[in-house]
C-alpha cells in the first residue's frame, strides 16, 4: 500500500492545467481560433461557478439566485463604458465621473458593487433557510432582472453594448489570446485564493456551519456573520465573472440575471463535483461544451440536457471530478 | 460585585407554554459554582425543553435566567456559548464530515477567536490541533483522532460530543442524557470519564439512569409536569415521600 | 358661491373616478391572486406533504395551456379544449411523479431543484419541438366575450370575471375536499406528520402520486384559463413559476390557506403597484420622466420587496402548515 508517486488527482489536475494552457496556441495551430473564445467562455463560468461552490458546497447555502451577481458586475462595466462613449456624468455619484474604460478600474469597481449587493441580499435571506433560502435567493434575482429591464437608459430589455473590451496595462484585451490569458489568469488566483480560504479558520467555520449550524452555534460562534461574509465573497467573485462576461460578449444584458443563467451555474457546480474547488471548472467546460457540440446537430439541444441532467442527480452524485480524480478527491 | 456565595447559574420562575401544554411552570433552581445538579423526573416533565431554555435555544414565556452575574434571558446561543454555557444534545450533535479531532479543533477555534482569519492553515494549526488532541485523550479518543466522526460508534460519538462541550472551556456544562442510546459497557465508561469532573467543573445533569444520576449528583431537583417538586442532596430525595409518590414509586 | 359648487363637483367627480379605477384595478388584482392561487395550492401541497421542491410546476400551467389552446383550436370550441387540458396536465403530472419525482422525495432539496430544472428544458423544447417557438394567440369564448357593468357605469370583462369566480370556487372545492374526504384527511395528515400516514397502513406512494396530480390538474386549470389573456407561449410557466414561489413564502410553505392568502396578497400589491405607484410618484417628485422611471422599477419589483418584508418579520411565512 505504496503511496503512489503522483497520485490520480495531481494528475488530473496537471494535466487539465497544461491543457488550458495550451490551448491557445495549438487552436491556431489548427485554425480554429474560435475555441478560444469559447474556452474564455468556459475560463469565466467556471470562475462564477467556484465562486459559487463557495457557498454551496462549503457552506451549505443553496442560492439559487448567484446570476444576479454575474449581471450586477457586468452591468458596472457596461454602465462605465457606456458613460464614457455618452459623456454624460454617472448618476447618484458626486462629481462628474464619465465612466471609464480601464480594467483594473471598472473590474474592481464590479468586485465592490457585487459584494455589497451580496451584503443586503444574504443579510436579509441569511434569515431563512432551506427550501425558504432557495427561493428567496431566486427571487432577488428575479428582482435585480425585473429592476434592469425597467432601467430604460441603459437599454432595459436589450442591454447595452461596449464599443470596446476594457484597457488592461501592457496587454490588449481586444487580442483573443490575451483576453483568455487574462481569465485564465484570474480564474487560477481565485481557486488558489479559495483554496486557502476553505482550509482556513473561517473555512473551518464555513464548513461546520454546513454539517451542523446547531452544534456550531452551541459552540459559540455566531453563525449568521460568517455565513453572511461567505456569501459576500461568493458574490464578489461572481461579480468579477461578470465583468469578464461583459468583456467577452461586449455586450452586458438583463439576461445575465434571469434565473435559469444562476440554474446554469449551479448545474455546473453540481455536475463537476459539489465541494470541491476543480469540479466547478470541469463542471463549466462539460457544460459549455456540451451545449457547443449537442447545439451543432439539433437547436432543440435542451431536449437532451435536460434528460441528462436528471440522470446526474439520480445517479451520479460526486460528479466529474469525483470520477476522474477518485476517492481521494475531495479537497482538504 | 456580587457576592461569593452568589450561584453560577440561577433561574428564576421560568415558565414555557406550548399551547396548553405547561412545559416549564415556574421552574426556579440554582447550579453553584463546582456542583453537579441533576435535573430528574418522568417522560414528559420539561426537562429538555428546560435545557434549551437555558441554553438559549428557546425563548421563555417568562421568568428569568442568570448566569455567572448577568441576566442572559434574552441572550443568543453563541454568545451565551461564549460567556461559558456549553451544552450537549439527546440526539448526538457533532459534524460528520470531519475527523474526530477536527470535531474539536472547531471547539478549541470557538474559544480561540479569529474566526476571520482567512489565509493560514487551519489544520495544522497547533494553537487548534494541540488542545483538541489533549481534549480527545482526556475522553480516550486519541486513537480514533483521524477517523470522520460520523463512521464512530455511538458511544465514541457521545464522548466526542462531551469533549467538544469541555473543550471549549466552559463554565457550566448543560448535559441532555448524556447516557441515551448506550449499552451498560459505554455507560459506565461514561460515568468514569464525567467522575473526575466532578468539583471542577459546574454541571447540570438530565439524565435518565437513576444508577449514574446518584452516583455523580451532589443535589438533585425532581421535576414533574414543568414543576419542581423538590430539590435536595441524593440521599434526601431517596428518603423523600413526595418523590417517591410522585416519581421514584413508578419507575422499577 | 357658484365657484365654489363647481370646485366640489370638479372634487366628487375625481373622487368617483379614483373609485372606479380602484373598483377596475381590484378585480384584476382577484383575478392574479386567483391564477397565482391555482398554481400555488398545488405547488405548497406537494412541498407539506413530499418535502418536494417542484420547479416543473409552472410546465404543466404551460401544457395547460398548449393543450387547451390546440384543442381548442382543433375543435374550434374553447370549452372542448379546456375540458381537455385538465386531464392531460393531470396525466402528465402523474407520469412525472412515477417515472423521476417519486426517487428523489428522500433526497436534499439541491438535487430536486436540479432534477426539476432539468424537466423543466425538457418539457420547454419538447413543446418548441411540438408546436413550434411562436406564441399563440386564444380569443376569448363568444359565451365570455364583451363587459358587464359591475356597477352602472363601471364596465368590466365578463371573461375576466370567470376567472376570479371559477379561482373561488376551486378554493371552497380544495377546501372540502381537505376538511370533509378521507383523501383530504391523509393529505392534512401527510403535511404533518408523515410517519404517522404509512403506519396508518395507507398506500403512500398512491396518496403521492394523486396529490401530485391534483397539483398538476391545477395548474393546468391555470393554464388552459390564461390562454384568452396572456400569450399562450414557452417559458411562460417559469414567470408564473416565480410569482408562485413568492405567494408560497409569503403565505408560509405547506399551508393551502397561506397560498390563498399570499396570492392574493401578491396579486393587490402587483397590481396596485403598477396601477397607482407611477401617479402617486409623480405627485411627490418633480421631474417627470426620474418619477416614470422609478414608478416602473419599484412597481415591477414591488412583490419582491413585500417578499422581504414578509421575511424579515416572519422568517417562515404569514401561515404555518396544518398545527
Amino acid at each position: 500500500m505504496d503511496k503512489p508517486v503522483v497520485t490520480r488527482k495531481a494528475l488530473v489536475l496537471g494535466l487539465g492545467l497544461v491543457l488550458l494552457l495550451a490551448l491557445p496556441p495549438i487552436a491556431l495551430a489548427m485554425d480554429e481560433g474560435f475555441f478560444i473564445s469559447l474556452f474564455s467562455r468556459i475560463l469565466i463560468y467556471a470562475l462564477a461557478a467556484v465562486s459559487l461552490d463557495l457557498i454551496l458546497g462549503y457552506a451549505g447555502m443553496a442560492s439559487l439566485g448567484h446570476g444576479a451577481f454575474l449581471g450586477v458586475g457586468a452591468y458596472v462595466v457596461g454602465i462605465l463604458a457606456f458613460h464614457l462613449s455618452d459623456g454624460s456624468p454617472l448618476p447618484f455619484l458626486p462629481g462628474a465621473w464619465a465612466g471609464t474604460a480601464s480594467a483594473l478600474i471598472a473590474w474592481t469597481a464590479a468586485i465592490l458593487v457585487s459584494a455589497l449587493f451580496a451584503l443586503v441580499i444574504g443579510a436579509l435571506s441569511q434569515r431563512t433557510s432551506g427550501v425558504y433560502f432557495i427561493m428567496i435567493t431566486l427571487a432577488f434575482a428575479q428582482m435585480l432582472y425585473f429592476f434592469f429591464i425597467s432601467l430604460s437608459t441603459y437599454g432595459g430589455q436589450d442591454g447595452v453594448n461596449l464599443e470596446q473590451r476594457n484597457t488592461f496595462p501592457l496587454l490588449d484585451l481586444g487580442d483573443d489570446t490575451s483576453f483568455y490569458y487574462v481569465c485564465l489568469g484570474l480564474l487560477l488566483g481565485f481557486v488558489f485564493l479559495c483554496k486557502r480560504l476553505v482550509n482556513s479558520r473561517f473555512g473551518m467555520v464555513m464548513r461546520g456551519c454546513k454539517q451542523n449550524e446547531t452544534r456550531m452555534r452551541a459552540l459559540g460562534f455566531a453563525t449568521y456573520r460568517y455565513k453572511l461574509m461567505c456569501f459576500v465573497i461568493a458574490g464578489a467573485g461572481a461579480g468579477l465573472a461578470g465583468a469578464l462576461a461583459a468583456n467577452q460578449s461586449e455586450f452586458v444584458s438583463p439576461g445575465l440575471m434571469h434565473w435559469t443563467r444562476s440554474g446554469e451555474i449551479m448545474i455546473m457546480v453540481i455536475l463537476g463535483g459539489m465541494g470541491t474547488l476543480f469540479g466547478p471548472i470541469l463542471g463549466a467546460a462539460a457544460l459549455l461544451l456540451m451545449e457547443d457540440v449537442l447545439a451543432s446537430y439539433t437547436e432543440h439541444w435542451m431536449i437532451i440536457l435536460g434528460p441528462v441532467l436528471i440522470f446526474v442527480v439520480l445517479f451520479a452524485r460526486r460528479g466529474i471530478y469525483g470520477f476522474l480524480a477518485g476517492p481521494g478527491g475531495r479537497d482538504g | 460585585m456580587d457576592s461569593p456565595a452568589a450561584p453560577l447559574l440561577d433561574v428564576q420562575g421560568l415558565v414555557k407554554s406550548f399551547g396548553a401544554l405547561r412545559a416549564s411552570d415556574g421552574i426556579s433552581l440554582d447550579v453553584r459554582a463546582g456542583e453537579i445538579h441533576a435535573v430528574i423526573g418522568p417522560n414528559g416533565a420539561g426537562k429538555t425543553t428546560l435545557i434549551n431554555q437555558l441554553s438559549g435555544e428557546m425563548a421563555p414565556d417568562g421568568g428569568q435566567i442568570l448566569f455567572d452575574g448577568m441576566n442572559v434571558t434574552a441572550m443568543d446561543v453563541a454568545r451565551r456559548a461564549r460567556m461559558g454555557l456549553a451544552r450537549s444534545y439527546q440526539i448526538t450533535s457533532i459534524f460528520p464530515e470531519f475527523t474526530a479531532l477536527e470535531n474539536l479543533a472547531m471547539a478549541v477555534q470557538s474559544g480561540l477567536g479569529h474566526h476571520f482569519r482567512f489565509w493560514r492553515n487551519a489544520k495544522t494549526d497547533p494553537a487548534r490541533i494541540a488542545p483538541a488532541m489533549e481534549g480527545l485523550r482526556r475522553v480516550e479518543l486519541e486513537a480514533v483522532a483521524h477517523s470522520m466522526a460520523g463512521e464512530l460508534a455511538h458511544g465514541q460519538q457521545r464522548q466526542l460530543e462531551l469533549a467538544m462541550a469541555l473543550a471549549t472551556g466552559p463554565k457550566l456544562l448543560l448535559l441532555d442524557e448524556p447516557m441515551a442510546g448506550m449499552g451498560p459497557e459505554e455507560s459506565r465508561r461514561m460515568t468514569d470519564i464525567l467522575l473526575p469532573l466532578k468539583g471542577r467543573v459546574s454541571i447540570l445533569l438530565v439524565e435518565h439512569d437513576m444508577d449514574v444520576v446518584f452516583a455523580l449528583a451532589d443535589r438533585i431537583t425532581v421535576l414533574v409536569l414543568g414543576k419542581p417538586i423538590a430539590t435536595d442532596t441524593p440521599a434526601r430525595i431517596r428518603a423523600n415521600p413526595d418523590v417517591r409518590a410522585a416519581y421514584l414509586g413508578e419507575s422499577p | 358661491m357658484r365657484r365654489r359648487l363647481a370646485c366640489a363637483g370638479a372634487a366628487v367627480f375625481l373622487l368617483v373616478m379614483t373609485f372606479y379605477l380602484f373598483l377596475e384595478q381590484t378585480l384584476n388584482a382577484f383575478q392574479l391572486g386567483v391564477m397565482l392561487f391555482l398554481m400555488a395550492a398545488g405547488l405548497t401541497l406537494v412541498f407539506g406533504i413530499m418535502n418536494m421542491i417542484n420547479l416543473a410546476h409552472g410546465s404543466f400551467y404551460m401544457i395547460g395551456a398548449y393543450v387547451s389552446a390546440y384543442v381548442g383550436h382543433a375543435t374550434g370550441s374553447f370549452f372542448i379544449g379546456f375540458l381537455v387540458a385538465l386531464p392531460v396536465a393531470a396525466l402528465v403530472g402523474m407520469a412525472v411523479e412515477i417515472i423521476a419525482l417519486r426517487k428523489l422525495y428522500n433526497r436534499d432539496h439541491l438535487d430536486q431543484v436540479l432534477a426539476t430544472f432539468g424537466l423543466i428544458l425538457f418539457f420547454n423544447e419538447l413543446t418548441a419541438i411540438i408546436w413550434g417557438p411562436q406564441a399563440i394567440f386564444v380569443p376569448i369564448p363568444e359565451l365570455f366575450a364583451g363587459s358587464v357593468e359591475i356597477i352602472p357605469g363601471v364596465p368590466y370583462p365578463v371573461y375576466r370575471l370567470v376567472i376570479i369566480l371559477m379561482g373561488l370556487a376551486v378554493a371552497l372545492a380544495l377546501r372540502s375536499l381537505i376538511v370533509s374526504t378521507r383523501t383530504g384527511m391523509l393529505i392534512r395528515a401527510g403535511a404533518s406528520n408523515r410517519e404517522m400516514v404509512s403506519a396508518l397502513g395507507v398506500d403512500i406512494d398512491r396518496l403521492y402520486t394523486i396529490v401530485f396530480g391534483l397539483g398538476a390538474l391545477l395548474a393546468g386549470l391555470a393554464g388552459a384559463l390564461a390562454g384568452p389573456i396572456l400569450a399562450t407561449e414557452i417559458g411562460m410557466g417559469e414567470n408564473i413559476l416565480i410569482l408562485t414561489f413568492v405567494v408560497i413564502i409569503v403565505g408560509g410553505i405547506g399551508s393551502v390557506r397561506g397560498a390563498l392568502v399570499g396570492a392574493l396578497l401578491v396579486g393587490l400589491v402587483d397590481t396596485y403597484g403598477r396601477a397607482f405607484l407611477p401617479t402617486v410618484l409623480r405627485s411627490l417628485i418633480e421631474e417627470p420622466s426620474v418619477a416614470d422611471g422609478l414608478g416602473a422599477s419599484i412597481s415591477s419589483m414591488s412583490i419582491y420587496i413585500l417578499m422581504a418584508v414578509v421575511l424579515i418579520f416572519r422568517p417562515r411565512g404569514l401561515f404555518q402548515a396544518y398545527g
